[in-house]
């Protein structure tokens, strides 16, 4: 019996031996696992959910992809976890999110970089944008800046925490309208800073521009400005902080993407790499996601990597003037 | 009556084998811990990408509600809370159990859920537009003192001693600060890698309460073979619609207590059960008989923990806020299918919202129809002997821990936490306040933080968390509780004789 267990266990060594010998021309040869560093049901797993669902479609990888959540610590668990204990075989795949990780990493005490990762395909972008209360007195960023000057530290407003988009954001915000201002981090994440914009304990708000969206349409906000380089379909009448005179780039825009551990084999990169994005682009996905009022954004391997190189480079600028 | 309307929606036949799969479905993941209503819901979201909007809704509604319900079946069987709105059941729960009388309590516990949640729900169906309005008033500074109120029901939790459940609350709260920091990401007593993400409510509770469980169980074992085996008494339910029903106060109190807690963001159903529990305690007239097995306390944490359902939707299906971290869920639930919540969320889509909320209510009523059936065969688990037992908590515990995030570390955590559990019990400290300290500490420190980030940018501290009427409400609320504690110390202090003080010990030991 124990021979024959023995004789079986190196019959498969010498057989999985040989799958990794010719390229890995089977992959994926089993089910795939894609770690969130997020809580079920917030946005980035609810969003990882609808585009890897055709995952298993024969067009696409030709098997199913299954979601892991690791959440804590506003994503430095499971993105600790993932740099340093996942299996880089290709099964194990991970979602990032930017500006997040790469703020993480600045700001110290995590064990990765982008240096730990290697990005397959974005999915979506979430830009950040400025709320007010719907009987707020405030119509423009002009008046909040204005407000802003006259009352220095005196402009309250939330944001879903500390390194995230939202205070990027605000940073920008700050340095480029030249004023000092009150940003509140809250526990609760965008949607305990939403909650306080409408309850009026905050004078405005940065929040998700999906977030923002259906609290417009509910009534609750008004939304100023959008922090991006354009403006946003489901936004068209909203400006843009540059087109309202504030010198701010798209920096804080949540990409929301897949990518593997460093030192996963390079031909399991590019069969990824290939396929990927173009699940996402599948009708089904695009529907659901629009729906859900998730802003999609595919951008390929080398978008990504170029992304994250011009990301590493202002966030660094940014959080450098933050510590002095 | 748009709900009315809309009931017969809920009886077509796939909606209602939907709402069945729910319930029972519900109550079996309820009823195992670590499972939490938040998990179950998140689970079963990707199952309604396949189903109609009002299918999808109609499924995830029904296992909320009784899940939170099923969590009552481990918490008294085996003092296992299922998740923490279940914390304060175990107190009288499991003793009754222990005194043979599980299946009353279940029975019990099954009813004073379905008061409790039908309230919960018919508050949610009338007053939603008043309530949205309350729910937003509660902000940071409210929520601190909330959470300072908590704090003082620590101490009277734990029947022993208020020094050692003050105590135990303590190390809690000081747990609670372990991980990365909720605000500012600074890093707090992460000696283990498995430590940076803070400690989960769940693994902590499921180690605190099980882990000296299964000890205690082996050890019992070890000293003599013929295990004692407990007999379960059988009871008639209509003895058990009469004993809910004769306690009006305690059903009262911890309906009333569960639908107020339950409307305010970001507290949630997690200490609603035990705020429940406490003030029922407190206003009873047999007070001495709470936490030994009286009916009252599971009566009082179960309306309550289920009256909080109902309510806590109300930011969400109004504002488009979850409350809840089971709110969030939902919300998911509702995004994937198109459906944004809001204020026009009922002119929109009224098939979909009314239906869903019809099917809360009946949910109620059939999971308490469930529960009622199957509590006098889960009762007989009280049979099942020492060993067997044990083994069974164990694996049960070390599944749920790692279920909750997939993680081992959480699996140690539990397992250290548990440990050192044991021997703190063997000192007359009890779990119920420590996980209570875990569950208040980070948002008495968020909120205070938060507060005096605006307090400093706008009006001063001072001004900001002492004026108000809702701010002196809850200073008033906690300066009574205080006091009320300290009176009933003196008082029971001035009884006390040398033979109970002996007697307590010798109990402990």
């Amino acid at each position: 019996m124990k021979k024959w267990i023995a004789g079986a266990a190196m019959a498969l060594t010498a057989m999985s031996g040989a799958a990794f010998a010719d390229g890995h021309g089977d992959y994926p040869e089993r089910p795939l696992l894609l770690m969130v560093s997020y809580g079920a049901g917030g946005a980035t797993d609810f969003q990882a959910r609808i585009v890897t669902m055709t995952a298993g479609n024969e067009d696409a990888l030709g098997m199913p992809i299954a979601i892991l959540n690791r959440p804590g610590a506003g994503g430095r668990v499971g993105w600790n976890w993932f740099a340093t204990e996942a299996e880089a075989d290709g099964y194990t795949l991970g979602a990032y999110n930017i500006p997040h990780f790469i703020a993480q990493s600045i700001e110290g005490g995590v064990e990765y970089s982008t240096e730990s990762f290697e990005p397959i395909a974005n999915w979506g972008a979430d830009p950040a944008v400025f709320v007010v209360p719907t009987d707020s007195g405030f119509q423009s960023m002009a008046d909040v800046v204005a407000y802003a000057t006259e009352n220095p530290g005196g402009l309250t407003f939330s944001g879903a925490g500390l390194f995230v988009g939202h205070h990027i954001a605000a940073l920008q915000l700050e340095q480029a309208a030249g004023v000092e201002l009150a940003y509140i981090p809250n526990n609760a994440g965008g949607a305990g800073a939403m909650r306080a914009v409408i309850a009026g304990e905050v004078l405005g708000g940065v929040n998700n521009l999906s977030d923002a969206f259906r609290a417009q349409e509910a009534g609750n906000v008004r939304i100023l400005g959008v922090f991006d380089l354009e403006r946003n379909d489901f936004l068209p009448d909203v400006p843009t902080m540059i087109e309202q005179g504030y010198d701010i780039d798209n920096a804080s825009v949540n990409f929301r993407g897949v990518m593997v551990p460093a030192g996963t084999p390079q031909e399991v990169i590019d069969h990824l790499a290939a396929i990927v994005p173009t699940m996402f682009e599948n009708g089904r996905v695009a529907s659901r996601m629009e729906a859900g009022g998730s802003p999609m954004h595919i951008m390929t391997r080398d978008e990504v990597l170029e992304m994250w190189a011009a990301r590493q480079e202002t966030l660094e600028a940014l959080l450098a003037d933050l510590d002095n | 009556m748009d709900f009315i309307f809309y009931m017969g929606d809920v009886f077509t036949p796939v909606n209602f084998a939907l709402l069945l799969l729910g319930t029972v479905g519900g109550l079996i993941l309820g009823a195992t811990p670590g499972l939490s209503p938040t998990m179950a819901v998140a689970l079963l979201i990707p199952f309604t990408f396949q189903l109609e909007p009002q299918q999808g809704l109609i499924l995830l509604g029904a296992a909320y509600t009784s899940t939170v319900a099923g969590g009552a079946v481990s918490a008294i069987l085996l003092k296992i809370p299922g998740a923490p709105a279940n914390i304060a059941t175990t107190l009288d729960g499991h003793t009754m159990a222990l005194n043979g009388q599980g299946a009353k309590a279940l029975q019990v516990s099954f009813l004073a859920s379905a008061v409790g949640g039908i309230f919960g729900v018919l508050l949610l169906i009338f007053l939603t537009p008043v309530l949205a309005q309350w729910a937003l008033a509660f902000g940071p500074s409210h929520l601190f003192w909330l959470a300072i109120l908590g704090v003082t029901v620590i101490g009277t939790l734990d029947s022993s001693s208020v020094v050692k459940g003050l105590l135990s609350g303590c190390i809690g709260l000081w747990l609670a600060t372990i991980g990365f920091d909720d605000i500012m990401g600074a890093q707090r007593f992460i000696f283990h890698s498995s430590l940076s993400g803070g400690i989960n409510v769940i693994p902590a509770l499921i180690g605190l309460f099980a882990i000296p469980q299964v000890i205690t169980m082996l050890t019992k074992g070890r000293k003599d073979s013929g295990a004692e085996v407990i007999t379960v008494q059988r009871h008639p339910i209509g003895a058990a619609f009469r004993e809910v029903f004769s306690r009006l106060r305690a059903l009262s109190i911890g309906t009333a207590v569960g639908s107020i807690i339950g409307l305010i963001p970001g507290v949630g159903g997690q200490i609603a059960g035990l705020v429940a529990y406490d003030q029922s305690k407190k206003f009873s007239s047999e007070s001495e008989k709470f936490g030994k097995g009286h009916p009252e306390g599971v009566i009082a944490a179960e309306s309550a923990n289920n009256a909080m359902v109902g309510p806590s939707l109300v930011p969400l299906l109004t504002l488009s806020i979850p409350g809840s971290p089971t709110a969030a869920v939902l919300l998911g639930g509702l995004l994937i299918h198109g459906i944004f919540p809001g204020p026009d969320l009922f002119m929109n889509y009224p098939a979909v919202a009314w239906t869903f909320i019809d099917s809360m209510l009946i949910g109620q009523i059939l999971m308490c129809i469930f529960g009622l059936f199957i509590a006098g065969l889960a009762a007989k688990v009280a049979r099942v002997p020492h060993a067997v037992m044990a083994a069974i908590v164990l694996a049960l515990a070390v599944f749920g821990s790692y279920s909750v995030q997939n993680s081992m570390g959480d699996v140690y955590v539990m397992a250290t936490l548990g440990l050192a559990m044991y021997f703190l019990e063997r000192f007359g400290f009890s779990a119920a306040p420590l996980v209570l300290g875990l569950i208040l500490g980070p948002i008495a420190e968020a909120n205070f933080i938060q507060g005096s980030m605006i307090a400093n940018a706008t009006v001063g501290l001072g001004p900001y968390f002492f004026t108000g009427a809702l701010n002196w409400l809850l200073i008033a609320i906690v300066v009574v509780s205080i006091g009320y504690s300290v009176w009933m110390e003196l008082r029971q202090r001035r009884y006390t004789t040398k033979d109970d003080a002996v007697a307590k010990e010798e109990s402990l030991t």
